[in-house]
């Protein structure tokens, strides 16, 4: 016993002091960063964030630089805080809390305390900063737009928030990053990367020299310009023409997917996302519920085809053989079907109608019998409908078509299995889902769908991935870009439906839309609009929609148009398509009297419909209002709510 | 059993762990004194280049040291120890004042601390004295001499205000008990320590009411046939006037630093602006040994790679400091296998004193297990939070000459000892 006491003791100690040192470098070790690590003073370099030119080297977007008074809270040493208050131009409760916000940050970690500097308070301030223990100027580039438009493509740079530092970790605190458009696609080549220069501290906080004699340091690398796709010019029109009215315009090269125009109407100055006011400028922006300047609408609004997405119900037709050139239906102005005698209506004008003349004249009987046809050639209606969902969807409907914006929408376009569901209990057939032959219905698109879709008619049969990005310096295109992708439809069937669509202008729905001098395909659509607001669903006026390609050989541009409440389809989405068109093919305007009516008329009045509690009218010619009328009538309703 | 030569009859176990705690000792040094790039090991000029110096040396030493003859050790142990009585008195003379203490000779540019040589003459003394026939340790007499070969030489250094070095010879309580005091020392010393701990955590009063509770409990259930109300009395009015004492001690004859870092340790003061003053401050050592070995991770930095050693973020990292290095650049892996190599060593010797078949030899190589132990456990409990600060070194490990020479000498006198066993009868 008395030989064990001290032999105890010493095991005893032993175990006691292996756990103190499990407890403290396993249990407790936190990440063993060397950016953690406070002994190890960080520099960092900003590049320069690369340039963005559009397709005919334009610059719309370079550099400025920025100014952040950085902190890291730990080092803080008792200074002279009027002085440093007053160089900053703050005041002592704000000073306190940006020193709070930083130091609930992180006491070791440096933090932003006040950001983007003007260039004469850095000058002064970088004299003095050497009494501020604790705080230091970190150079940074913001952008600097030298455009005002495209700003739904161009995006825009800001603080990366906590879940983006967490989810990669080249970011830190107060590190800028692409949020919206090429600037998030394209932030990895634009960025560059920034420079580390690692300094060993010693515990007085002293830089006693490179840590590990520099090899870990990083040097910066610039970013690389990138060249986009879009045509500044033709962006700037199609902004132009889209005053005073919702919607989006996507203008695509057919023979190479690349975006000419992508105009989200209304837009807003990409020179508002820049710097201190930034924040503030969102939030107003955000705050605008009717327009919703922030949404691409381009890209993200949803909505029924209509009468374009009929060229695609004739495309599968033929493919299927259920149709050839010559089969006719006869339109009593409408389409009879069922055992019920239920009716589609029509506005063709009624007769005879070929394939021709039913693209042409818009003719819903014609279609409605293509797809019945197609449908109905299978044995039952869920292989029909899966049959003529694929051709659809091999156009890249229905799915995201993989562009290189970070937003979009998948559409809809249903299937065999889709309607199974809907319908367990009902043996369904063609003519109970009909709506779909005339681009209504389950049909969902977005704009830039349906402008890739042109772009397949366009090149009778294939199409490209719609993409933004033309040119990285020094660095090569993803190549999917650069990869065909057939539709199902042979290459013989485009042929009479272009022509279909060439007449559209010639003599049909849209001959007052003529370009002289071009010959452009193209087809009106209107799309039935319903909207639910607080709780009650409602019909409002229809949105105006057309696409359109030029020339019909070797086409150069195809482009899809959507006038949110624009009526039917040649009333305004026509109008600006033919526009557009004119404008890229000859650079200038001879249609003058298309473009005034298009900037002379608005559709404000029917964007505040919805939020009126007044009753209202749609889809009537008598609406149609003029910009004057408008702005006269708001400044009546501004004196009446002032006097009441 | 057979050996061949008596001279090699060291135990080679022993050795192969001091050498790889003297080597990697100093490996650490190195990189805790570094200060830009190595011209040479053995530059004069650098703290790692004296260490290598002074482990030469030790070698020296060391070969000296199994030189001499087994028998010299016991025979010229009073003698020893007088000196040694004798250099710490003459610090109060000669002696060099080093941060608040007066435990160096500065001899030519080079500092001699006799502190580090005493513990090994004291334990040589306690031997000598223990193994006297004439010596019965069960006797009181005999017990208080024994204790004053102890007390002379800490009470000295006590007096040169090295307060940690003093608590050193209460190691050789492990010797005395070992050789047969009673087993009541044992329990009232236990039993003084918890009261201590619990007069300062828990305050005076709480403290006594507990003491008198327990000790009528513990009289009036215990089945004793003459049961005497005086016993349990006196132990309160004892025990009491013990937990008074700690707190007179504790607030008025304690150092302010000393206070602070009881205080810290038992966690007494609760405002936290005043800890965080606390942790700037005079904790600002353990705040950051804690924090560098944390660092090390389970593999630790590697060699030369940590940052805060580098950065000198621990003061007095190559001394009294030096497991931090090893917690922060070797990690849990190598600072576990520090902490084993200590224990096995120690075991060792434990387990050679126990062979031993002289009883000077077995009381000395207790002394040297208690010392060594000592040093161990209140270092490393230091550096990492364990204990209150309490400046000893870590023995082969940190910087120093006389610490080096004192600790070999004590460790190589026992082996040679040790050696000579087979001819014990």
């Amino acid at each position: 016993m008395r030989k064990l006491l001290l032999f105890s003791f010493v095991i005893l100690v032993g175990i006691i002091f292996l756990a103190r040192l499990f407890y403290l470098q396993v249990y407790s070790n936190t990440a063993n960063s060397i950016y953690n690590d406070n002994a190890i003073r960080k520099v960092f370099h900003y590049p320069k964030r690369g340039y963005v030119y559009d397709r005919n080297g334009i610059l719309l977007v370079a550099n400025q630089p920025s100014y952040d008074v950085m902190v890291i809270p730990r080092e803080v040493e008792p200074l002279d805080t009027l002085e440093f208050c007053s160089l900053l131009k703050i005041n002592k409760t704000q000073f306190l809390k940006y020193y709070k916000r930083a130091k609930h940050y992180s006491t070791r970690l440096s933090s932003p305390f006040l950001r983007h500097l003007s260039k004469e308070d850095y000058a002064y301030l970088s004299e003095k900063m050497r009494k501020f223990k604790g705080f230091y100027i970190q150079k940074r580039s913001l952008r600097d737009y030298q455009t005002t438009i495209g700003a739904n493509v161009l995006g825009y740079i800001a603080e990366a928030n906590q879940k983006e530092i967490k989810a990669n970790d080249y970011y830190k605190m107060g590190d800028l990053i692409g949020k919206q458009g090429i600037e998030k696609s394209y932030e990895k080549q634009l960025r560059g990367i920034k420079g580390v220069k690692f300094i060993q501290k010693d515990r007085l906080n002293r830089d006693i020299g490179s840590y590990k004699d520099g090899t870990l340091d990083i040097t910066p690398i610039a970013g690389k310009d990138i060249t986009i796709t879009i045509d500044s010019k033709l962006q700037a029109y199609g902004e132009y023409l889209m005053q005073n009215k919702i919607g989006g315009i996507v203008a695509l090269e057919p023979s190479s997917g690349e975006i000419l125009s992508l105009v989200s109407a209304p837009s807003y100055n990409p020179n508002l996302m820049v710097g201190r006011a930034r924040s503030r400028n969102y939030t107003q922006l955000s705050k605008d519920s009717i327009h919703l300047p922030l949404i691409d609408k381009s890209l993200l609004r949803m909505h029924e085809p209509g009468s374009p997405f009929k060229a695609l119900v004739a495309l599968a037709a033929l493919q299927e053989g259920v149709i050839d050139l010559n089969s006719s239906i006869y339109c009593n102005h409408g389409y009879t079907y069922g055992k019920k005698k239920r009716r589609m209506g029509c506005h063709c004008g009624g007769g005879r109608r070929i394939l021709n003349t039913g693209i042409s004249e818009s003719c819903n009987a014609y279609f409605a019998n293509a797809y019945k046809r197609t449908i109905d050639k299978y044995e039952n209606a869920t292989i029909g409908m899966d049959v003529w969902s694929s051709h659809i969807k091999s156009f890249g409907l229905g799915n995201y078509l993989g562009y290189d914006l970070s937003i979009g929408k998948k559409g809809n376009i249903p299937n065999g299995a889709y309607y199974d569901k809907w319908y367990p209990d009902f043996r369904w057939g063609a003519t109970t889902v009909l709506s779909n032959a005339i681009g209504q219905g389950e049909i969902l698109v977005t704009p830039i769908q349906l402008a890739n879709i042109t772009a397949a008619i366009a090149n009778r049969g294939h199409y490209y991935t719609p993409h933004i990005i033309k040119d990285i310096k020094g660095d090569t295109i993803p190549s999917r870009f650069k990869t065909k992708h057939h539709t199902s439809i042979e290459k013989r069937h485009f042929e009479p439906v272009i022509q279909g669509l060439y007449d559209v202008y010639n003599r049909g729905t849209a001959k007052f839309l003529k370009i002289p001098g071009i010959d452009i395909c193209g087809k009106t659509g209107t799309a039935e609009n319903f909207l639910s607001i607080n709780g009650t669903r409602k019909q409002y006026t229809d949105h105006s929609i057309f696409i359109a390609f030029a020339p019909k050989e070797n086409p150069k541009i195809a482009i899809a148009v959507l006038v949110e409440n624009g009526y039917y389809g040649s009333r305004f989405a026509g109008k600006i398509a033919s526009l557009m068109i004119e404008y890229y093919l000859k650079g200038s305007i001879s249609r003058t009297d298309l473009e005034r009516w298009i900037l002379e008329h608005t559709l404000e009045h029917e964007y505040i419909k919805p939020y009126s509690d007044a009753p209202f009218k749609i889809n009537a010619q008598t609406e149609l209002m003029r910009v004057d009328t408008y702005l006269k009538l708001q400044e009546q309703q501004q004196i009446i709510n002032e006097n009441p | 059993m057979q050996r061949d030569h008596r001279s090699f009859r060291v135990d080679w176990l022993t050795l192969i762990l001091f050498l790889i705690l003297v080597g990697f000792g100093w490996v650490n040094i190195l990189s805790a004194s570094i200060s830009g790039e190595v011209t040479s090991y053995f530059d004069l000029d650098e703290r790692y280049g004296k260490q290598a110096v002074f482990i030469i040396f030790t070698l020296v030493l060391i070969i000296l040291i199994l030189a001499i003859e087994a028998k010299f050790y016991e025979r010229f142990a009073s003698l020893i120890y007088l000196l040694s009585i004798l250099s710490l008195i003459g610090l109060f003379i000669f002696g060099k004042n080093v941060n608040g203490a007066t435990s160096w000779y500065g001899i030519s540019g080079m500092t001699i601390q006799p502190g580090e040589f005493a513990k090994v003459a004291t334990a040589l003394a306690v031997a000598k004295y223990i193994s006297d026939l004439q010596t019965n340790i069960k006797d009181f007499k005999d017990q208080l001499k024994t204790a004053l070969i102890v007390i002379v030489p800490a009470a000295l250094i006590l007096l040169q205000n090295d307060a940690g070095s003093t608590l050193v010879y209460g190691s050789f309580f492990f010797v005395f008990y070992r050789e047969g005091i009673p087993k009541s020392y044992l329990i009232t010393i236990l039993g003084l320590i918890l009261l201590a701990i619990s007069a300062l955590k828990f305050s005076v009063i709480p403290t006594s009411i507990s003491i008198l509770i327990i000790v009528f409990l513990h009289h009036f259930f215990i089945k004793k046939k003459r049961k005497r109300i005086i016993t349990p009395i006196l132990i309160t009015f004892f025990c009491t006037t013990f937990v008074f004492g700690v707190n007179l001690f504790y607030k008025h004859i304690l150092q302010a630093h000393q206070q602070e870092r009881i205080s810290l340790w038992l966690r007494l003061e609760k405002d936290p602006a005043k800890l965080e003053k606390m942790r700037k401050t005079f904790a600002y050592n353990l705040k950051e040994s804690e924090k560098a070995i944390s660092s090390g991770g389970i593999s630790g930095k590697g060699f030369m790679e940590g940052t805060r050693t580098t950065g000198k973020f621990v003061p007095e990292q190559d001394t009294d400091y030096i497991f931090s290095t090893v917690g922060e650049e070797w990690g849990f892996m190598g600072s576990a296998l520090v902490v084993i190599t200590f224990v096995i060593l120690l075991l060792r010797i434990l387990h050679l004193a126990e062979l031993q078949k002289n009883q000077f030899s077995r009381v000395y190589g207790y002394g040297v297990a208690a010392i060594l132990f000592f040093h161990f456990m209140i270092n490393i409990g230091m550096v990492m939070g364990l204990i209150p600060t309490i400046g000893i070194p870590l023995p082969f490990f940190s910087y120093g000459g006389s610490g080096l020479w004192g600790f070999t000498i004590l460790l190589f006198i026992f082996i040679k000892l040790d050696s000579n066993r087979i001819n014990e009868w």
